[in-house]
């Protein structure tokens, strides 16, 4: 691996970067990527493989492990994490598509000084919007988008279709519930989950 | 995953420029059907040439009254626009019917139309599948296939569609705007999916390189009475069972026009013609609504674990129909 100055040092031994020889001994075009993404406010810099999801940069290079692998086929969600502000399910994104965008984890959601958790955070713990945790991260990243986009009057399969445009969507629970079905939690752990988000829009 | 290489195309013609220069080569767009295939090895591209960051993402109503929709915009921003929530609401609760708030985010609308079937023998690779490899037989056929096509299949293949979105495009008269090398062509978005016959291969009626630059709305199914409805094994998050859009025009208790679509019964979104036909200039009364679904459905041909379908489908077809011809 080289690396690049400024450049992350990977966790995990990764392909060589170079020169690839292709099968007919052609010299074979870059099957790796420079890219810069901006994670929870700070640019990392970093040579991928083009193949590498944004789940498995944020994991397995960069040690954000706060975003989960539960299918990696985009069908639980705890993968979730923030590009450009939106939620998306990061084990869908080639991180090489993703260059030059911010990116938010679970990592990044409380306070820059660390103290102080994302009311999110805080209302999951006093809620117990959890048992085992491991859909936790996603449903977090997933809750911050979802509430913002209900915020700019984004309908959901339970928006009245006569409800005004770009007027913000008052979030019941049937509204919670539908907006977050694209996170799964094997521990069933939904009643709590949404009341922790019902304790957040308040 | 075989390597690839990745290219990020600035213009519509850097794009099929770079598609043409590498053999083994796939648009990108949010890839949400594109790498989970090629996870599963069902696709192995040896490039991807991105498109997601083409100027296609606008969504704007033309003076004639037509909405061009690009085809980066994504799933999400199409059915949260305004000017799609009051003239074509069918087109905004198709999409919000379909996969997750963060799916929608990332799908873009030419990708949601060229998405492949979920067909779980086309989606496993030590499964013959005529769709994934030509000549190898269809394994769904005898296997289970309770989600397979009651409508238009062949010996050749039973899989469905399984866009919501292009069920709602179909029954508004939408066209697709495509861009390939020999110029520039457009598709009505009910012939843009193809019946399997004996090229399932084939999804679509897409050249190779062609882009999807848009989809067009046109004026004359604005601002009429327009619904979606999908049935599915839970309340959100899963591929429909069967579904419907339908729009209705009702003038002096008579029909004017109508035009329905079924999701999830067919290689393609099923545009229901006899049923419109059969509705034309007719009181909507709930006999003769489903009279004209019926005369549709005639024609299905359910398979062994399937034969469920035909009666969701009509239930569904009923309800929306007469629900919009009802007093408002
Ligand atoms: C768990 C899960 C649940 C889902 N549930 C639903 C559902 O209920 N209903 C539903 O309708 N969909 C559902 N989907 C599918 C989803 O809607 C599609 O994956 C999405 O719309 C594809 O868009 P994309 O931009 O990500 O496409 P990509 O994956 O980027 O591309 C798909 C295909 O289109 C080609 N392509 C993309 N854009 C263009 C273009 N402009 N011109 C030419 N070729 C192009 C690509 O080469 C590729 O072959 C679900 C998906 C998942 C993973
Ligand atoms: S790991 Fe991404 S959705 Fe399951
Ligand atoms: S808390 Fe265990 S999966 Fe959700």
């Amino acid at each position: 691996m080289t690396l690049l100055p400024g450049t992350d040092a990977p966790r995990t031994p990764q392909e060589p970067h170079g020169p690839h020889t292709g099968a007919a001994g052609e010299p074979a075009e870059a099957t790796h990527s420079r890219i810069t993404l901006n994670v929870n406010g700070t640019p990392r810099t970093l040579v991928v493989d083009n193949r590498s999801s944004l789940l498995d940069v944020l994991r397995e290079r960069l040690g954000l492990i706060g975003a989960k692998k539960g299918c990696d086929h985009g069908q639980c969600g705890s993968c979730t994490v923030l590009v450009e502000g939106r939620r998306a399910n990061a084990c869908l994104l080639p991180a090489v598509a993703q260059d030059g965008y911010d990116i938010t984890t679970v990592e990044g959601l409380a306070a820059a000084d660390g103290e102080r958790l994302h009311p999110l955070q805080r209302a999951f713990l006093d809620r117990d919007g959890f048992q085992c945790g491991y859909c936790t991260p996603g449903q977090l990243c997933s809750a911050v988008g979802m509430i913002a986009e209900a915020e700019a009057g984004h309908p959901s399969d339970a928006t009245d279709p006569g409800h005004p445009a770009k007027t913000p969507v008052a979030l019941t629970a049937a509204e919670i519930r539908t907006r977050l079905s694209g996170n799964i939690c094997r521990c069933g752990a939904y009643p709590n989950i949404v009341a922790a988000v019902e304790d957040v829009i308040e | 995953m075989k390597p690839y290489a990745y290219v990020r195309a600035a213009t519509l013609d850097e794009a099929t420029a770079a598609y043409a220069g590498h053999s083994g080569a796939h648009y990108l767009g949010g890839g949400t059907n594109l790498v989970d295939l090629m996870k599963l090895g069902v696709t192995a591209p040896d490039a991807l040439v991105d498109i997601s960051r083409l100027p296609l993402d606008g969504i704007e109503l033309r003076p004639d009254g037509a909405l061009r929709i690009g085809a980066t915009a994504r799933n999400s921003d199409i059915a949260a626009h305004p000017v799609v929530r009051d003239r074509w609401p069918v087109l905004s609760q198709a999409l919000l019917a379909g996969a997750s708030g963060q799916l929608r985010n990332i799908a873009t609308a030419g990708g949601n139309l060229l998405q492949r079937t979920r067909c779980p023998f086309f989606q496993d690779t030590a499964k013959p599948c005529n769709k994934r490899r030509p000549g190898s037989g269809c394994a769904a056929r005898e296997g289970s296939h309770r989600d397979h096509a009651v409508l238009g299949h062949s010996p050749h293949c039973i899989a469905t569609h399984p866009s919501d979105m292009a069920v709602a495009l179909a029954a508004l008269d939408a066209t697709v705007e495509l861009h390939g090398t020999g110029g520039e062509r457009s598709v009505p978005a009910a012939e843009f999916h193809r019946l399997p016959g004996d090229r399932p291969e084939q999804d679509t009626v897409l050249r190779p390189g062609e882009l999807i630059t848009a989809i067009v709305l046109p004026p004359h199914s604005a601002g009429l009475p327009s619904a979606y409805r999908k049935a599915r094994d839970r309340a959100s998050y899963a591929f429909a069972l069967a579904s419907v859009a339908a729009l209705v025009e009702v003038q002096d208790g008579l029909v004017r026009r109508s035009a329905l679509a079924f999701g999830a019964l067919a290689h393609r979104p099923w545009r229901a013609h006899r049923a419109e036909e059969a509705l034309r200039g007719v009181e909507p009364t709930r006999a003769a609504v489903e009279r004209a679904v019926d005369a549709e459905l005639a024609s299905a041909e359910p398979l062994r674990d399937n034969a469920y379908k035909v009666p969701l489908a009509r239930n569904l077809a009923c309800e929306v129909l007469t629900r919009l011809a009802g007093p408002r």
